[in-house]
């Protein structure tokens, strides 16, 4: 499952040291550390408010952390923004792209922020690749929420990131692009060495898609393994049901 | 010092062309509500010259000041605009996770309002001159320099604008269109600053339009410019507007505090 590049002993896509983020005295995320091996895909669980999209987004450099670390390929977040973020992109639901330009505009228009050479060029590839050709010319908040899904994945390949951030990514479309996109991502985190991290609320997705997972609970990791082991070294059945301990009973998996 | 990224420049300002491209909503205000105005000042100050003595004429005065107010205004709007689409399209965790610095951004907003501000000032000009019969040549070389102080007033307000609202949120929006409102009594738009009470008249000079104005009235009175006085003014309005992070340190922090941490969790 993992990529032969992991086993190469190259240093990590994204190295996570002591990240901290409070809001007064509330910690959202409270010292947590992880790393992604180049060509791997990790999951990122946990129950609603347990400090995932604070993660990613101190990982996108949009929020500063309290205290801690991020590199990325090797790069530091605090002091090399620029670079670190030319190597890293992502999709989220929960952030769609400008609904007032076309399909192809807000490409060409990201492109250009990604500091993509032959920007056209690659637009066209992307429209290709994720079936957005008919809709090059339509203005993208009048698209299906599938259709926007896959405009913020293409939008998530411009810049051939090291790093790839994907919140929910499969969760408005439809089974059979869902499917295709899971082995999509595998297919090039395997073959470019990228860095994968993956949310999802779906468990069945994640054991499809995911090399390690790693649960958080009110901003800790609290388990990290391999998402086809992990129920049963703490006796559970599925992933669904260690999700569900996770989230209703945290302080059982800590003691137990 | 971080050099700027031309294609990320490039990024921001063509969002903005493209929105005007596919929108007249857009468009039609860049130069209806100057028209509108020079229309309005037009007979305003046709019916002043009627009824006051004879040997004053208010069309360069008034008509003159109106344009370069909508000007600044333009130009700081066009900055503020340009900023609110991505407040309106919810667009910052998409812009901020880029590469782009602050500076590319801010940069990006302004050559978006050269680019709106300009098309507003030609059809004024025009309109001004060709149906109205105002000449800018009574004004001379000294029309560059007004233009040049006001567009970087107007830059550096605009800019201010934007650090309002990304540090205290999308509601902060409607402090920011009045601004030229509120300041216009301050710089003297239509009548010489002398006319203020004192208190106000030391927060006129401490504004760099005031001295445009004045420079202005007594170009269309016969008398001449004070070239080191309009020379302060526009040191004061490149101050704000040009060196951020020397001359308005509080701006640059409102702005990279504000991209930080409040522009994602507020505006999204």
């Amino acid at each position: 499952m993992i990529s032969p590049l992991r086993a190469m002993g190259r240093p990590p896509i994204l190295l996570v040291e002591e990240l901290r983020k409070s809001y007064g005295a509330v910690p959202a995320v409270d010292g947590i550390s992880f790393q992604i091996a180049p060509g791997e895909i990790v999951g990122l669980l946990g129950p609603n408010g347990a400090g995932k999209t604070t993660t990613i987004n101190m990982i996108l450099g949009v929020l500063s952390p309290t205290s801690g670390a991020i590199r990325i390929d090797g790069l530091e977040l605090a002091r090399r923004r620029c670079e670190a973020l030319q190597r890293t992109n992502f999709a989220a639901v929960y952030a769609p792209l400008p609904g007032n330009l076309t399909v192809s505009e807000n490409l060409r228009v990201f492109g250009l922020l990604y500091g993509v050479r032959n920007v056209g060029a690659r637009v066209e590839a992307l429209l290709a690749e994720f079936d957005l050709v008919p809709f090059r010319n339509t203005k993208t908040g009048v698209l299906s929420s599938g259709e926007q899904t896959r405009v913020a994945l293409a939008k998530a390949m411009l810049n051939r990131p090291r790093l790839l951030l994907l919140d929910e990514p499969t969760a408005s479309l439809d089974p059979s692009f869902a499917r295709d996109l899971r082995a999509r991502i595998r297919a090039i985190a395997a073959r470019e060495a990228e860095g994968v991290l993956w949310t999802s609320h779906n468990m069945r997705e994640v054991e499809e898609v995911c090399d390690r997972v790693l649960f958080l609970s009110h901003g800790r990791i609290l388990l990290e393994g391999d998402p086809r082991k992990l129920p049963g070294e703490h006796g559970r059945a599925t992933l669904e049901d260690l999700f569900i301990t996770v989230a209703r009973e945290p302080l059982a998996l800590e003691q137990g | 010092m971080i050099a700027l990224r031309p294609r990320r420049v490039a990024g921001i300002v063509l969002r903005q062309a493209l929105l005007l491209r596919g929108s007249p909503a857009r468009v039609l205000p860049l130069f209806a509500w100057v028209a509108i105005d020079i229309v309005l000042w037009v007979f305003i100050t046709k019916y002043l010259n009627a009824v006051a003595p004879a040997g004053f004429d208010f069309v360069p005065v008034l008509l003159g000041a109106v344009l370069l107010w909508d000007f600044f205004s333009r130009v700081m709007h066009g900055v503020t605009m340009a900023f609110f689409e991505d407040v309106w399209s919810r667009n910052f965790l998409n812009v901020f996770a880029t590469p782009i610095t602050t500076g590319e951004y801010v940069s990006g907003l302004v050559l978006s309002s050269v680019l709106t501000s300009t098309i507003g000032l030609a059809v004024m000009i025009v309109l001004a001159t060709v149906a109205f019969g105002l000449s800018f040549v009574g004004y001379g070389f000294a029309i560059v320099p007004a233009l040049l102080i006001l567009f970087l007033f107007g830059i550096a307000l605009g800019v201010l604008g934007c650090a309002i609202v990304l540090r205290l949120g999308p509601a902060a929006e409607w402090l920011i269109w009045p601004i030229p409102a509120v300041l216009s009594p301050f710089v003297g738009v239509f009548y010489p600053i002398s006319t203020l009470p004192h208190w106000m008249q030391a927060v006129s000079w401490l504004l760099a339009p005031s001295y445009v104005f004045e420079a202005m009235r007594a170009l269309a009175s016969g008398r001449t410019v004070s070239w080191p006085v309009l020379g302060w003014a526009a040191l004061l309005a490149g101050h704000a507007g040009v060196n951020r992070r020397q001359a308005a340190p509080l701006v640059a922090r409102l702005v990279d505090v504000g991209v930080a941490d409040s522009a994602v969790q507020d505006v999204q």
